[in-house]
């Protein structure tokens, strides 16, 4: 009865959305001030749908209704309830449920919040929502529904994969959703002011918050996808260029982008139809991420189970949305004027270089991610892009993107010098070289880590910089600084925030550089000295969890003799599926961590391969505190009365 | 700046998006539509060699490791099948096969491997880490070797009979299911 329930409300969240799409386009378009109005509580009802479909869904896992073959595929009544349940997005179609009620969520935040928008703006930009949402429905209903019953019902399920059942990698996708979800806004927005023909400032002002927070979703999930890999998977690293990855690195890129172009319609209504451009590539490249993932194209480790006649469906969609978009684009874009005059060494000047740089590096992932599969099309040739070629072609434009970030908060708009900005950042940029001489001498000449070590500090000094050269901290004295520090503007301490955070990820990545590793073969009692530590096996038991049987060794690691510690890797053995997994056992103290897998066991002794992997908790750290930064900032009393900005900017113009 | 330009290059660069967007998307209903009816594959599982021997090739060995490297010459008149496995210490779907390889290596079969753009340096540490499959072992860098071959990406294996002609391909991990479904009956038939 649930299942039914489930696919019913999908239907029916089917036939909001399509109305949604409707209706307030038209209303829109005939002036029709109650057509319009029908958006809002049409948002309202397809969210509350999809929400009802998404329960169903979730308690057929919780109670393991092995007659839904959803759950059969994927889930076991063995398993622990919160992976159940963290299972009904764990899969294909569970997925695409969580996508679209993320969107639908979206759809009637931009109901709820928008009141403030112009009534035909937020009428087209819940019709285009609406239409986005009806293709998503169209494509579960018709190809992926989650709620098909099977006959006889399986006496239980095959499982899910054991890899996936970690609770990091539960609050990945949703993240990760909210994120791609996010660029579906901004890119409605684009398309209601294309259609509507006009972008100015407070469109920017509008747009940005939406940005934002996509932004800092996809930050969050990228994050929490690349520190999943690094204990999950065992081999001690976090970022492998892989293309699900590289998809996701993508709209990150052109949301960065976005983000910071949005910033100069806002202040400035220049770049108006670069930045429309931005808002249509962030979610046709999240899209595409979708598309490349799910269709089997791509050869990856992290697909899904591929399937091309899904591929179909969302190519069709993508060329619906994405093509219609572009084309209402070279339709409607000529007719925009440009505006806003500025120097080359002015703000706009270094967001534009911030821009361009972004995208390059956004072009060369793109480029690498899908050379290979058009080469092969093209001309039959099969080659391979390994992080060989990511690493040598981003490399020498992420170096002058971050070194331009410290720069760039610090010009003036308009039309600005830069000597006067170097003069202010003289001393970040000793403390840049100096970090980077230091760590070449301690690390024995170790180039790029030490130059990364050098840009991170640069990037703290700069944000540092930055915030105290506007609250005039060594100018007027504390007391006034302090004032001036609660009224700076809180989207002036987001920027700082996360450029600082970016900084404290590429001191995390320097860390990295000089991970070390060892692999020894121990016998109980036995130890080794590694790292400044000396590491003493204690010998391999049984461990038996729920779903799983696990050899668990135990190591002490001993300081000056004295055990300071205990740390248990183990290795799990999945019965239904036969597959194994390692876990890692980590100890951090935020500077570095301590890392051991456990090998394999010959008569009594194991196998360890300890890492020492220093500042690797920085580089999620710093992804968290760019994400904090875009929460500062999104709680900018501009962002939170934007409404009354577009009268004003119309009555400045 | 823009405003610089003759409108109608405006126009046409403002159309260019739609162009590129366009020609993307063909490419990909044709991959879609190869992948429907078999002509495109992406783990690339028909190869154009399959029923023939490799083409002719030498590689050096690996720096610094004690096997001898792997030509064409190798690979002919062999006393029972082999593999010929295209790897990189930099590919992470290479580990997830590597214990399938050292399993099977223990059962006696021989295992030549082609070290694909990576450093002698980096490939000699991930063997002796992971342990060490290969009787034979070729350096390839530039990857020159592994076009001939018509190699996709890393990890990539081949399946040759004792006349030295390949007799199967897999592009992507050899998991332990592949190993137990494919890989042992094939070298079983070809004994």
């Amino acid at each position: 009865m649930i299942p039914e329930l489930g696919h019913f409300a999908l239907a029916m969240a089917l036939a909001f959305c399509a109305a949604q799409m409707v209706l307030p386009m038209l209303g829109a378009r005939a002036g029709d001030a109650r057509m319009m109005a029908a958006g809002q509580p049409l948002a309202n009802a397809a969210m509350l749908s999809v929400l009802v479909a998404f329960i169903c869904l979730a308690t057929s896992y919780a109670v393991n209704d092995t007659s839904v073959a959803n759950v059969v595929q994927n889930s076991h009544s063995d398993k622990p309830m919160i992976y159940k349940i963290t299972g009904t997005w764990g899969n294909h179609e569970g997925s695409m449920v969580l996508w679209v009620l993320v969107l639908t969520l979206c759809g009637a935040a931009v109901a709820a919040f928008g009141r403030d928008l112009p009534s035909v703006l937020q009428a087209r930009v819940l019709g285009v929502l609406g239409a986005i949402a009806t293709g998503f429905l169209l494509f579960i209903l018709f190809t992926s529904n989650p709620f098909d019953r099977m006959w006889p019902p399986a006496p239980d399920g095959q499982g899910l994969n054991p890899l996936l059942q970690d609770f990091g990698l539960a609050l990945h996708p949703p993240l990760l959703y909210l994120g791609y979800v996010g660029t579906a806004v901004t890119f409605a927005f684009a398309v209601a002011a294309l259609i509507e023909g006009r972008v100015d400032a407070a469109w920017g002002a509008w747009v940005r918050p939406w940005a934002l927070a996509s932004w800092a979703f996809l930050t969050c999930g990228i994050a929490l996808g690349s520190w999943w890999a690094y204990y999950e998977l065992g081999w001690g690293g976090y970022w492998f260029w892989d293309p699900v990855e590289n998809s996701s690195l993508l709209p990150w890129l052109a949301s960065t982008a976005l983000l910071h172009s949005a910033i100069v319609v806002e202040k400035r209504g220049a770049l108006k139809i670069w930045t429309v451009l931005l808002a249509l590539l962030a979610f046709a490249l999240s899209m595409l991420g979708t598309f490349l993932v799910r269709s089997g194209v791509l050869n990856s480790v992290h697909t899904f189970a591929a399937d091309p006649a899904r591929g179909v469906f969302i190519l069709a969609m993508l060329g619906f949305y994405i093509g219609g978009a572009f084309a209402l684009f070279a339709w409607r874009a000529p007719s925009m004027v440009p505006q806003g005059v500025f120097a080359p060494i002015s703000r706009e000047g270094a967001l534009v270089l911030n821009n361009l740089l972004l995208c390059c590096i956004a072009a060369v992932v793109l480029v690498g991610t899908l050379y290979p599969l058009f080469l092969d099309l093209v001309a039959g040739q099969m080659i391979s892009v390994g992080p060989p070629f990511f690493n040598l072609a981003t490399l020498p434009l992420a170096l002058p993107l971050i070194a331009a970030m410290a720069l760039g908060p610090l010009l003036p708009w308009k039309r600005a010098a830069l000597w006067p900005v170097i003069q202010r950042l003289w001393w970040a940029a000793l403390l840049a070289l100096g970090g980077f001489g230091l760590a070449l001498a301690l690390t024995g000449a170790k180039f790029w880590p030490a130059l990364g070590f050098g840009l991170g500090l640069w990037l703290i000094a700069g944000a540092a910089t930055d915030i105290v050269d506007r609250i005039g901290l060594f100018r007027q004295g504390a007391r006034i600084a302090l004032t001036r520090a609660k009224n700076l503007p809180r989207s002036a301490w987001g920027a700082a925030i996360a450029h600082a955070g970016m900084g404290v990820t590429a001191l995390g990545i320097a860390g990295m550089g000089l991970a070390s590793e060892t692999l020894v073969a121990l016998n109980p009692g036995q130890s080794t000295r590694f790292a400044g530590y000396e590491w003493r096996f204690d010998g391999v038991r049984d461990a038996p969890g729920p779903n799983f049987t696990a050899r668990r060794a135990d190591v002490s690691v001993l300081i000056e003799g004295q055990v300071a510690f205990v740390m248990t890797p183990a290795r799990r053995t999945f019965p239904i599926g036969r597959m194994t997994t390692t876990e890692a056992a980590i100890r951090t103290n935020l500077m570095r961590d301590l890392y051991i897998v456990l090998g394999e066991e010959r008569d009594g002794g194991a196998v360890l391969r300890i890492h020492h992997n220093p500042l690797a908790p920085w580089i999620w750290l710093g992804a968290y505190i760019m994400a904090l930064g875009a929460g500062v900032s999104l709680s900018d009393r501009r962002v939170r009365v934007a409404a009354p900005n577009r009268r004003q900017a119309a009555a400045a113009a | 700046m823009s405003d610089l330009t003759p409108r109608p290059r405006r126009r046409l660069l403002l159309a260019a998006p739609l162009g590129v967007a366009a020609l993307g998307g063909l490419g990909f209903w044709y991959m879609l539509s190869g992948l429907q009816n078999g002509s495109f594959n992406p783990r690339g599982v028909p190869s154009a060699l399959l029923g023939r021997t490799p083409p002719d090739f030498t590689l050096p060995p690996v720096e610094g490791m004690s096997h001898p490297g792997l030509s064409s010459a190798d690979l002919r008149g062999l006393a029972r099948p082999v593999l010929v496995n295209f790897w990189a210490s930099w590919c992470v779907p290479c580990i997830i096969e590597h214990p399938q390889f050292m399993a099977l290596q223990a059962e006696g079969v021989p295992i030549f491997g082609v070290s694909y753009k990576d450093r002698a340096e980096d490939a000699r540490q991930f063997l002796s880490r992971r342990g060490d499959p290969f009787t034979r072992l070729g350096a390839d860098p530039p990857g020159r070797v592994a076009i001939d071959w018509g190699v996709y990406g890393v990890p990539e294996t081949y399946l040759l009979d004792r006349q030295g002609i390949i007799r199967w391909r897999y592009a992507g991990p050899i998991t332990a299911e592949i190993m137990n479904e494919d890989v042992k009956p094939l070298l079983r038939r070809h004994a």
